[in-house]
């Protein structure tokens, strides 16, 4: 089957992208397709490549990456939301004057077109949020 | 089959269980996730609409959620059922959609 | 494109967290796609409809009157749940008024808003392909 994931928290605070994260890596085993895992409100901070976690704690945002590489998983973060927030690519970065960026790898920009996209191409669609 | 309702948040800190089982009709299920699964806890003061909703609905516990509390899976409410994530995923499939109850 | 049933749930109040700002924002790109589109308001989601907001003091978007454009949207399916409504001491008269123009219909304006009780409500939910919530 194919699914979608709406994560809708950031990491750390809730519970709520540890949750998706388990879910989608069960998903994967279980040999159904991720269409896209998509970040909105403060989930688009799981796409941050600044966070420094404690070493005997996992580390979210890798986490997400190394299963994009792995599963080639699309993770996609909403661009309005994160813009809000402060998470920026390099180009939009640059579209923005601001002289930094702190996108993790394998996480993309995009609009939020792609969640409805999702949820229409997509058999189930599941929403972790607060 | 029809719903998969899902519940992450604990009965006696909001009303999200109270608008599942106001909400979700007979025969579709619930799943108690994160803060959810404290109200699988028995001899409390949810445990009895808990209890009713069995009647109706199955119930099911996130087991590693569980764990994670202190909650021994041993000793819930009778009838809910424990999953794991590959038994959520399986549950996701079995049922046409989910409503997540944030 | 396969036309598929969305419905957008909304339980929390506006103002004190982004949810019900950003879960608009969403509903407004969504009608591009051209799926069938309900709305649900429950529980303290019934605030987001309240009359009269103004964060004028806040300095915070007040994007209340954005509901209004829904119709406008194509969007034209919003049930509140009448317990919802009742729990909070309010009625539909509350409410902002959202209207659009049916087009089977001469254009005519009609009343977008429709105040369901709990299993009718219940009912809706069980229609729906895609339920996302925020």
């Amino acid at each position: 089957m194919k699914f979608g994931i709406l994560v809708n928290e950031g990491p750390y605070t809730h519970q709520a992208s540890d949750s998706a994260y388990h879910f989608t890596a069960a998903a994967l085993r279980a040999g159904h397709e991720i269409v896209r895992v998509f970040f909105y409100h403060d989930g688009v901070n799981n796409g941050t490549r600044l966070s420094v976690p404690p070493q005997d704690d996992r580390n979210v945002s890798e986490r997400w990456s190394a299963l994009a590489e792995e599963h080639d998983v699309e993770l996609i973060l909403c661009v309005a939301a994160a813009q809000r927030r402060g998470l920026l690519d390099e180009d939009e970065a640059k579209r923005a004057g601001k002289n930094a960026d702190n996108m993790a790898p394998g996480f993309q920009i995009s609009g939020l077109g792609q969640l409805i996209d999702a949820g229409i191409q997509a058999d189930r669609t599941v929403v972790f949020g607060d | 089959m029809s719903v998969l309702h899902i519940v992450n948040k604990s009965p006696y800190d909001r009303n999200s269980l109270d608008a599942c089982l106001r909400l979700a009709q007979p025969d579709s299920a619930i799943l108690l996730i994160e803060d959810g699964v404290y109200a699988a806890i028995p001899k409390a003061s949810a445990s009895e609409r808990v209890q009713q909703a069995l009647n109706n609905h199955q119930i099911y516990a996130l087991q590693p959620d569980l764990q994670a509390r202190g909650i021994n899976p041993d000793n819930l409410i009778d009838g809910i059922s424990l999953v794991d994530y590959d038994g959520f995923v399986k549950l996701t499939t079995d049922y046409d959609k989910s409503q997540s109850w944030l | 494109m396969a036309t598929k049933k969305f419905l957008y749930v909304n339980r929390k109040a506006p103002h004190g967290s982004i949810y019900a700002q950003e879960s608009l924002e969403v509903v407004l790109i969504a009608a591009a796609f051209e799926q069938d589109v309900s709305l649900a308001f429950v529980d303290d989601g019934v605030y987001q409809l309240l009359q009269n907001q103004d964060t004028g003091a806040l300095g915070s978007k007040n994007f209340s009157p954005t509901y209004k454009a829904l119709g406008d949207y194509d969007v034209s399916k919003i049930y509140v749940e009448q317990e919802s409504l009742e729990m909070r001491g309010l009625g539909k008269d509350d409410l902002m008024p959202l209207v659009y123009e049916d087009e089977d219909d001469d254009w005519a304006e009609k009343d977008s808003i429709h105040v369901v009780s709990s299993s009718e409500l219940a009912d809706i939910i069980e229609q729906q392909d895609v339920i996302l919530n925020f």
